[in-house]
């Protein structure tokens, strides 16, 4: 009856074995093509230095008008000017400045590299019920498995640093924006598809003109949805070498530093918001036809 | 202003939903199977069987059925937004079917354009932006597609709205850019969905005004889906009356009013104000050559039994010459063929009757 309480399983030997086996055809991959993966990935970390030094180097009144100015023409509210800029004042008094911009720099790279690769994967999808089919499942399993699971592959081949972070997050904050403009696309109003149609649109001019427009408010919700989730991303990719607001986190965690942790949580949280704001008031400004009021 | 209208040769089109919709067309067009047979059998849907329709340049031919008739299936075939099971269809000589991607794309863009039940607007545009949208794909210079759509805005009487969102605008007015989009393409076929179907009754008239004083200068070959049988008898040349996937009826508005095919057409044609559909041409005695004493009044062919009606009782005539638009005498019309003609009969027999005698009335003259 010893089967019926203890699952049958493979025997150590066996499944050592194959562990080994794993281990070893890793290692011997990151040997053989670690330089090459690493020298691919250089231009990313070309970008993370140059962005991270025009944040960090610029005088600090100069950074505070330019987000400003951003968070104005992408809102056109002086209430979210405000907030902005009052977050930033607060965190600079409470000294976190440098790891703040520091912390911004990854989040707009990140971004940046999840929009240049989600919107295609996105319309790929949209476009074909196959490609749905293969990319879905893919997804899942990216936003699912514990991230410290793919931080130990990732920091085998790229070691630690700036890349290997970013890398990560991007694998993190990467699917809101996939399926987002897969859903966007999928929902354009099949009349005006239709019609688009009628009038000889070639798929190139339909994308263009109907489908991107049609579907760019959901877009701008999964922009916004990758922002917040590499925002969430911080402290884990401070652990494999990322510099920013996670690391105080990180020291606060291991030494129990009460007050350090809550101050730079707070911080993270205050450029969340920012973050936050901004590009929703952005999405819904591109939505204004769609107020409704007869002339 | 351009080409004019260009004709339209729909034959024995067929269009069949499922699975292997090819392998029915031959029970179908046969009669070896029915609609419901092929449903409940074979799962599959019928949606055109066999029609043929030869639409003559520069006319509108109206295609009138119920929801569920197959008539918004059969216009977009025309420029193949579906694809047919069987059939061909020749637009100025170019068979439509033997097309490849980019030929049927080029095809669309200067042969057809089509004005849409749900209007189906570019929401993120405005009036002006969506009025050129076809002249913008075909890569027409922006000066040009600016002219042309203001032209056709204000031509429809939306100026001083070019640059609002559809959003901002009726349901009318919407309809009213839908037109605009269409005409500015200034293709010589013009294919309307239902486009009239979401608008209210007097919007609907006001608009169906809008088309025929349109049409007077632009005789473009246009084809109307509608449901209305007084929609289609006010604005088609020519009406096919289509029901379960099938052409029961094709002919004039007189035809259909006069000699309904079927009970079926008869049921609504009885609903008809014959008044404001039956020509007096239709109705008068013609001539046949013999010179007669001239009454005073005098009225041109294609008027309407009502307008004759309002003007012998006015003249306080019983009888009036129809002319022809050379006024030239053509037949005399009294007073007493307006008004039998003018009464709905009651029963289909009693409309074939009518029709008789009227008939007679005109071989015994």
């Amino acid at each position: 009856m010893d089967w019926l309480f203890t699952f049958p399983h493979m025997d150590d030997e066996t499944l050592r074995a194959l562990k080994k086996a794993i281990d070893e055809g890793f290692r011997s991959f990151t040997r053989g093509y670690g330089d090459s993966i690493e020298a691919f990935f250089q231009p990313l970390q070309f970008f993370l230095i140059q962005s991270e030094r025009f944040m960090t180097r610029t005088p600090w009144p100069v950074i505070l008008i330019l987000i400003a100015a951003i968070a104005w023409f992408a809102s056109r509210s002086w209430k979210i000017v405000a907030g902005c800029v009052a977050t930033l004042l607060l965190i600079g008094f409470f000294d976190m400045w440098d790891d703040t911009m520091k912390t911004i720099s990854m989040i707009f790279v990140a971004t940046v590299l999840s929009i240049a690769v989600g919107i295609p994967i996105g319309i790929l999808m949209a476009r074909s019920d196959r490609v749905q089919q293969i990319v879905n499942p893919v997804l899942d399993v990216m936003q699912t498995l514990p991230s410290f699971v793919y931080l130990i592959p990732v920091v085998m081949l790229l070691g630690i640093g700036k890349v290997p972070g970013l890398i990560a997050v991007v694998i993190y904050a990467i699917p809101p924006m996939i399926r987002l403009t897969n859903l966007g696309i999928r929902l354009v109003d099949k009349d005006v598809l239709e019609a688009a149609d009628a009038f000889g649109s070639s798929s190139w001019q339909k994308l263009k003109n109907v489908q991107i427009p049609l579907a760019l408010p959901t877009i701008m919700a999964g922009i916004n949805q990758t922002i917040m989730m590499a925002l969430a991303m911080v402290v884990i990719a401070s652990m494999i070498g990322v510099q920013g607001l996670g690391q105080p986190v990180l020291k606060a965690i291991s030494n129990q530093y009460f007050t350090l942790g809550l101050f730079n949580g707070m911080a993270i949280v205050g450029i969340a918001i920012i973050f936050d704001r901004v590009s929703q008031a952005y999405g819904h400004r591109l939505q204004k036809h769609r107020v409704i009021g007869h002339v | 202003m351009s080409e004019t209208g260009a004709c339209i040769e729909i034959k024995n089109l067929c269009k069949i939903f499922g699975a292997s919709p090819a392998a029915y067309v031959d029970a179908i067009n046969s009669g070896g199977i029915s609609k419901s047979e092929l449903m409940s059998r074979h799962s599959h849907v019928l949606g055109l069987k066999n029609i043929s329709i030869s639409i003559p340049a520069g006319s509108i031919q109206v295609i009138m059925g119920l929801s569920g008739s197959g008539k918004s299936t059969l216009i977009r075939h025309i420029n193949r937004l579906i694809d047919p099971t069987a059939g061909r269809i020749v637009v100025n000589g170019i068979d439509v079917m033997g097309l490849n991607k980019t030929e049927l794309q080029d095809f669309r863009r200067h042969q057809t354009a089509m004005v849409f039940q749900k209007f189906a607007l570019l929401p993120h545009r405005t009036v002006l932006k969506n009025v050129v949208y076809g002249l913008e794909i075909q890569g027409v210079p922006l000066a040009r597609q600016m002219e042309a759509g203001m032209r056709w805005i204000e031509r429809v009487g939306l100026k001083g709205f070019e640059n609002h969102y559809p959003s901002q605008l009726s349901g009318g007015m919407q309809q009213r850019v839908g037109l605009a989009r269409a005409l500015t393409n200034d293709a010589p076929i013009l294919l309307m969905d239902e486009a009239y179907s979401a608008l209210d009754p007097l919007i609907r008239m006001d608009m169906q005004t809008v088309l025929l004083d349109l049409q007077k200068e632009i005789k473009k070959t246009i084809v109307f889906i509608t449901h209305d049988l007084d929609e289609a008898l006010r604005l088609g040349d020519r009406i096919a009356i289509l029901r379960n996937g099938e052409v029961i009826q094709q002919g004039t508005s007189q035809d259909i009013v006069l000699r309904p095919a079927d009970d079926y057409i008869a049921s609504f044609a009885r609903e008809v104000n014959r008044g404001r559909v039956l020509h007096v041409e239709t109705v008068m005695t013609p001539l046949g050559g013999a010179a007669i004493a001239r009454p005073a009044a005098t009225i041109e062919a294609g008027e309407t039994l009502e307008t004759a009606a309002r003007l012998l009782t006015q003249a306080n005539e019983s009888e009036a010459i129809v002319i022809d638009t050379m006024r030239r005498p053509v037949g005399r019309i009294s007073l007493q063929q307006v008004a039998r003609a003018m009464v709905t009969p009651n029963t289909a027999k009693e409309a074939g009757d009518t029709v008789e005698s009227l008939s007679q009335a005109t071989a015994a003259s």
